[in-house]
């Protein structure tokens, strides 16, 4: 018996104060507010889940770019649950590939410019790899990345995760990171590096539907209908869970109350 | 404990740590460029306010080295917010240019961060240096604890001159036996990131000793610690001695204190190479694991040479080219592109007389091997940068550079390929249009 999951229209503006260091008003403010859209809209084919789990993946593969979002970020209330499509890379994908070099005039700290990163995200992949952000979109249709060993080496440039978060990824999967991209990422709070217990990058399709649930270190993926375990973000899970490099700081003495 | 474990110890007033440890460690310097400098910058005032000040204006070394010589506005714009930033804050160091269609006139101007920091003394023993460039860690030859760091790291020290940092472990690499004329120090590390893989080094340190190191120059350690982040390492370090106190005489006038490892530390990992058994490698696309003997590669055909980089583009890397070349008597089959590191490596290709070359200086040389004119100091097509940038490859081309990394599309195009090697084995193939072991003409 075929099951027919239909998504209702709805548009839920959640502003995220607890994980993200841009979410402080200031006057001068620089970062843009991440608010995390809850957007479920109503596609012309329903997604069919069939009794062995499997969505028809052919359809979805070709259909990729041109149809409009039906797998939207969903949150739960403790804001560390993310739903929606993957998108799967392999081992060593370095900065070069996430953002290339040429596009590292824009300058993160300011809002528009921010922006285009995210528009530009993972645009460095070989042209046998689907495009991660459509033509003429700003932000991706993967908040999930999954991603097997390295993910991120080469250079510290910050504007890898920034691009990444900025387009929309709420978090990596990877079986292993480079130490910089691991760090940025924590330090600027733009996404979850998450580590699982083996490389998902030959297990995982483009377009799987999976729930990533960090509260319970758990990934699912409906498409295939398998659950994995992963790894707890351990040192790092402190400092995002507080908002970054600076909201730890001050939440443990290190600096002062953000200056007015 | 280990060197880097002592250095670490000391800046975060500890007596003593081990690897896993997390500790706040104040900092001694912190480098930014024109592409992360602007970020760095944001985050800073952002998070300290508009009108706060850096920790201290001696501390901050700003050196525009990445996108320097390009029509890109948003590049040149960026130099531009160094610049106003460097004078609000009254940095002390900060190698400014601003007539860009000839950098000899400005006298500021660096070129390269990485070896910037060294010519300029700001790379002491027992220091710790962070910078915004993945290549930071070249300062390590100095027995320093250098590592690169993020926009956001960087904006936390602008402001209180501390970063939080997890102790690594150390694996130790012992390089001994006799260095071969035609073997370099870049065939070395390429040959130990071959052996390790991108990621065998991820969150340690890497330490180089054994007699090899003991005889190396400065500028050799500088490539050996120079590629310690393509192994995935955190840091890279060489126990300072004589060449290095003789390396930094008249260039610092601030004291130091070395520290060196403990004949009791304990090591996560130690491998020892006989380099009297090594031969010149390449890495080939596309991952700077990929090792590969340069002999066995002789009928990859190849279409440019890059000579430049923090890497591959101090004067011995250039007095080394020079030497092949001139040995050979022979021209270059394809464009040779040299791109010197900073200023002072421009003067010396043209001052410098390369040894048993019958008193020619390196540009003589090159002139004479058909190679392209010397070019501005900086980063250039390293890492591509904007479309204008000299010697990138705008196509899908084949080139064997003294750089240091080869993902997809590094120096450019996506489908271009790049063979990382050692300035001999760079001049080799420049002479033939394959790549070439250099032991042909040497």
């Amino acid at each position: 018996m075929a099951i027919t999951a239909v998504f209702q229209a709805k548009h839920v503006a959640i502003s995220l104060n607890c994980h993200s260091p841009h979410g402080r008003s200031h006057s001068f403010s620089l970062y843009p507010r991440r608010t995390l859209q809850i957007s479920h809209q109503l596609s012309s084919r329903a997604v069919i889940f069939s009794p062995n789990g499997k969505v028809s993946n052919a359809r979805l593969k070709s259909e990729r770019c041109s149809r409009s979002l039906i797998s939207p970020v969903a949150m739960a209330p403790s804001g560390k649950v993310f739903h929606g499509e993957c998108f799967v890379v392999q081992d060593n994908i370095d900065t070069d590939q996430i953002i290339p070099a040429e596009h590292l005039t824009l300058v993160p700290s300011k809002p528009d410019e921010y922006e285009k990163l995210g528009s530009l995200a993972l645009c460095g992949l070989p042209s046998n790899y689907p495009r991660f952000v459509c033509e003429g979109e700003m932000k991706t249709r993967y908040p999930i990345i999954i991603a097997g060993s390295n993910f991120g080496c080469g250079s510290s440039r910050e504007h890898a995760p920034v691009s990444l978060g900025a387009s929309g990824v709420k978090a990596v999967v990877a079986e292993s990171y480079a130490r910089i991209f691991f760090r940025n990422s924590v330090a600027t709070g733009e996404l979850y590096p998450v580590e699982s217990e083996f490389s998902l990058s030959k297990e995982f399709e483009t377009g799987n539907i999976v729930t990533l649930d960090l509260e319970s270190n758990v990934l699912i993926n409906h498409s295939q209908n398998k659950q994995y375990t992963l790894k707890p973000l351990g040192d790092a899970g402190p400092v995002i869970d507080a908002g970054g490099l600076f909201a730890f700081a001050r939440k443990t003495g290190m600096i002062s109350s953000a200056s007015a | 404990m280990t060197m880097t474990e002592k250095i670490l110890a000391r800046a975060s007033d500890k007596g003593c740590l081990s690897p896993g440890e997390n500790v706040w460690v104040n900092t001694d310097i912190l480098m930014t460029h024109d592409v992360c400098g602007p970020g760095t910058i944001g985050i800073f005032k952002r998070e300290f306010g508009a009108d706060a000040k850096v920790w201290d204006r001696e501390k901050v070394v700003i050196i525009p080295d990445h996108y320097i010589f390009t029509a890109d506005e948003r590049a040149n714009r960026n130099v531009d917010i160094l610049r106003e930033f460097a004078h609000e804050q009254n940095i002390k160091y900060f190698y400014d240019i601003k007539d860009l269609s000839d950098f000899k006139v400005n006298p500021d101007y660096k070129g390269v961060c990485h070896v910037a920091l060294a010519q300029e003394g700001h790379c002491r023993p027992g220091e710790v240096l962070f910078g915004t460039d993945s290549h930071t860690c070249t300062a390590g030859a100095f027995g320093q604890f250098a590592t690169g760091i993020g926009n956001t790291d960087a904006g936390f020290i602008l402001g209180t001159g501390k970063l939080l940092i997890k102790v690594p472990p150390t694996m130790r690499f012992v390089l001994d036996g006799e260095m071969p004329s035609f073997l370099h120090a870049k065939d070395l590390i390429l040959h130990i990131i071959g052996e390790i893989t991108v990621a065998g080094a991820t969150y340690k340190a890497m330490e180089f000793t054994g007699s090899v190191v003991e005889n190396m120059t400065m500028e050799d350690r500088m490539t050996l610690c120079n590629m310690v982040v393509e192994a995935g390492g955190k840091n890279g370090v060489i126990a300072a001695d004589s060449v290095t106190f003789n390396y930094l005489e008249g260039k610092t006038q601030k004291s130091f204190e070395p520290v060196y490892t403990d004949g009791s530390a304990r090591f996560n990992a130690e491998y020892k190479f006989n380099v009297s058994e090594l031969e010149p490698v390449v890495a080939k696309p596309h991952s700077p694991d990929n090792r590969g003997v340069a002999r066995e590669c002789k009928d990859v055909k190849i279409d440019r040479v890059y000579i430049g980089s923090c890497t591959g583009g101090k004067t011995e890397d250039f007095v080394a080219a020079a030497k092949l070349l001139h040995a050979s008597g022979q021209k270059v089959k394809v464009p040779t592109f040299l791109v010197p590191a900073t200023q002072k490596v421009w003067v010396d290709l043209y001052t410098i007389l390369v040894p048993g070359a019958d008193g020619k200086t390196c540009a003589k040389i090159f002139e004479e091997a058909g190679c392209e004119t010397p070019a501005s100091p900086s980063c250039a097509a390293c890492l591509g940068g904007p479309k204008d940038t000299y010697a990138r490859m705008n196509e899908p081309q084949v080139c064997v550079s003294t750089t240091n990394r080869n993902f997809p599309g590094r120096m450019g195009h996506k489908e271009s390929q790049v063979y990382l090697a050692s300035p001999y084995t760079a001049a080799a193939s420049a002479l033939t249009g394959f790549v070439t072991d250099p032991r042909k003409f040497m």
